[in-house]
């Protein structure tokens, strides 16, 4: 079986954005970028996946711009076999993401598909989740525990208030939560030899998706801000403010 | 034409971020029908038909729709999208699960955890942690909308609309329920809370938090939040988390104790009416959001606290 793991180049998690002067979006020049770090959970998964004998190849695909190669050598330095790089300019939103990985899934026929459960830049929670629409597939979504078995997977998911367990039939979704694993990271041998593992390049085109944003984007600002406040000096004085001043007690 | 709100329930009790996403989905200007999936769930329908301003009820019960997994569900709000002009839900695991899959059968871009209703078809909604707030305009002839509960007030009860039963739509029999853990507790729920006490890292251990966090929680009436580093340390559960990729909350009082405040945490609070921190090192950024903030030892200011608040509580 194979793996299929889609991965975004995003604003690493460490940096605080900022915004462009004009309101148009956020400043991405000389920004420090990496891979969403559910991404990176996700590769993980595949990888001890295949080092457990259920998987035999585990192929990592980003779309983005040329620099998102940089993304895919990370997936290839964790231990990934190859790349898929499909080449876009701006915003490519969830929806076209989803249309293009199905093109991706009919060519290499992945046995299990394993995204992030969201990217930490656009925040919107959905790609995996319109893949597995678009294919007709079985989802689990939030995953802290992935068992595959004969024909299917056994997942654990975080929902609120617990967990839940599902079992999917045949080929599958799945998204990874924070609790799934913890990531390795490259070895210099293992990055090195990632240089050498093959990225194939593609277009929106040769999938046929219009990747044209469906969503227009008409201003980005700053959040209203918030002030900081006093400090107190003791536990008494806190509770007394906080009766008397603020009367939320 | 309508819009159609899913109802978050447990099939016994309507959850109450239904309400404040009603209030979304009222503000969108058109008839609000509820949709209340689920088994033995007339309870559930009941209670959303008391809410003002809902037009009608639309109770879908079958064991199909026990557990809301995301392939029946779906296949079930794409039976009746054809008559609404926008699908809506709260963005809880249940709701952030399905509507994704329901806008890409529709063939529309879903706009996520929106914080603002602009216009029927115009949205603010945050990126980044909610370090930057966009406004989106959707051009797709349908909408499919998931709304952060925290950004809207509960519409009040006052209505009777009517219940209408649907049939249940084909089971695609891709997956199936296996098992369910939830926690039982008499605690508020984290979204629905007015107050919310929340551990961090420096609380050191699961006995510590049980031994710290809870009993004040508990003198105070209040929910129990975690920060992800107390969560990935073990010391809370993970539906405890607070933060851009846990639960997003805006109580009256959050009490960030033993939390040094990463940007993430910020993002799941920072709307919260009054913060307080409690934090020993007094560089620790969550004081740049705290109303008053206290720096000492968690382990000493906690027992003061909740005996200071035994006082006052009288």
């Amino acid at each position: 079986m194979k793996i299929l793991v889609p991965v975004k180049r995003v604003v690493d998690y460490n940096v605080k954005v900022r915004l462009k002067s004009d309101g148009s979006g956020v400043e991405l020049a000389n920004v420090k970028m990496s891979m969403n770090p559910f991404d990176e959970i996700a590769v993980e998964e595949a990888l001890r996946l295949k080092e457990a004998g259920k998987a035999t190849e585990v192929i990592a695909v980003s779309i983005g711009p040329a620099q998102a190669s940089e993304t895919l050598r990370t997936a290839l330095a964790m231990g990934a076999d190859r790349g898929i790089l499909v080449k876009t300019d701006g915003v490519v939103e969830p929806l076209a993401v989803a249309k293009i990985l199905k093109g991706v899934v009919g060519e290499e026929a992945p046995g299990l598909v394993i995204l992030g459960k969201q990217a930490i830049d656009d925040d919107c929670n959905q790609t995996g989740q319109m893949l597995a629409a678009l294919l007709g597939w079985p989802q689990a979504t939030f995953a802290s525990k992935v068992v595959v078995e004969d024909g299917g997977a056994l997942v654990t998911r975080e929902i609120d208030g617990g967990l839940q367990t599902l079992k999917l039939n045949g080929p599958a979704i799945v998204t990874t939560d924070l609790r799934l694993n913890e990531p390795r990271y490259a070895s210099l041998p293992n990055i090195m030899k990632a240089k050498k593992k093959p990225i194939a390049e593609k277009t929106p085109a040769d999938y046929g998706v219009d990747v044209a944003p469906r969503l227009e984007v008409l201003k980005t600002a700053e959040p209203a801000g918030r002030k900081a406040g006093v400090k107190v000096g003791s536990v008494a004085e806190l509770v007394a403010k906080l009766k008397d001043e603020a009367g939320v007690i | 034409m309508a819009v159609l709100l899913i109802a978050e329930h447990d099939n016994s009790a309507l959850n109450g971020v239904t309400a404040k996403a009603l209030t979304a989905a009222a503000a969108m200007g058109a008839p609000v029908h509820v949709l209340v999936a689920g088994q033995n769930a007339k309870g559930v329908a009941e209670a959303a038909a008391k809410l003002s301003g809902v037009e009608k009820v639309l109770l879908a019960d079958d064991a199909l729709y026990a557990h809301r997994l995301a392939e029946p569900l779906a296949a079930l709000l794409v039976s009746l999208a054809g008559s609404y002009d926008a699908i809506v839900g709260p963005s809880t695991a249940s709701a952030k699960n399905v509507l994704p899959r329901v806008a890409a059968l529709l063939d529309v871009m879903q706009v996520s955890d929106i914080i603002k209703v602009v216009a029927p078809d115009t949205f603010e909604r945050p990126i980044y942690a909610g370090n930057a707030i966009q406004t989106v305009k959707s051009n797709d002839a349908k909408k499919v909308v998931t709304v952060r509960t925290a950004s809207f007030a509960a519409t009040p009860e006052g209505g009777s609309a009517a219940i209408e039963s649907v049939g249940a739509a084909s089971d695609p029999a891709l997956s199936t329920f296996v098992e369910e853990s939830i926690a039982a507790s008499d605690r508020p729920e984290l979204t629905a809370a007015k107050i919310i006490v929340s551990g961090g890292r420096a609380v050191g251990s699961r006995e510590k938090f049980a031994e710290l966090i809870e009993p004040l929680a508990d003198a105070l009436g209040a929910a129990v939040g975690a920060s992800r580093a107390a969560v990935d340390a073990g010391y809370a559960p993970n539906d405890w988390q607070v933060g851009q990729t846990g639960k997003v909350v805006a109580p009256e009082l959050y009490v960030a104790l033993g939390i040094s405040g990463a940007i993430q945490h910020l993002a799941g609070m920072k709307d919260s009416k009054v913060i307080v921190a409690v934090n020993k090192d007094e560089e620790a950024p969550i004081f740049q959001v705290a109303d008053y903030g206290l720096v000492g030892d968690i382990n000493t200011v906690i027992p003061e606290l909740k005996a200071e608040i035994a006082k006052v509580k009288g």
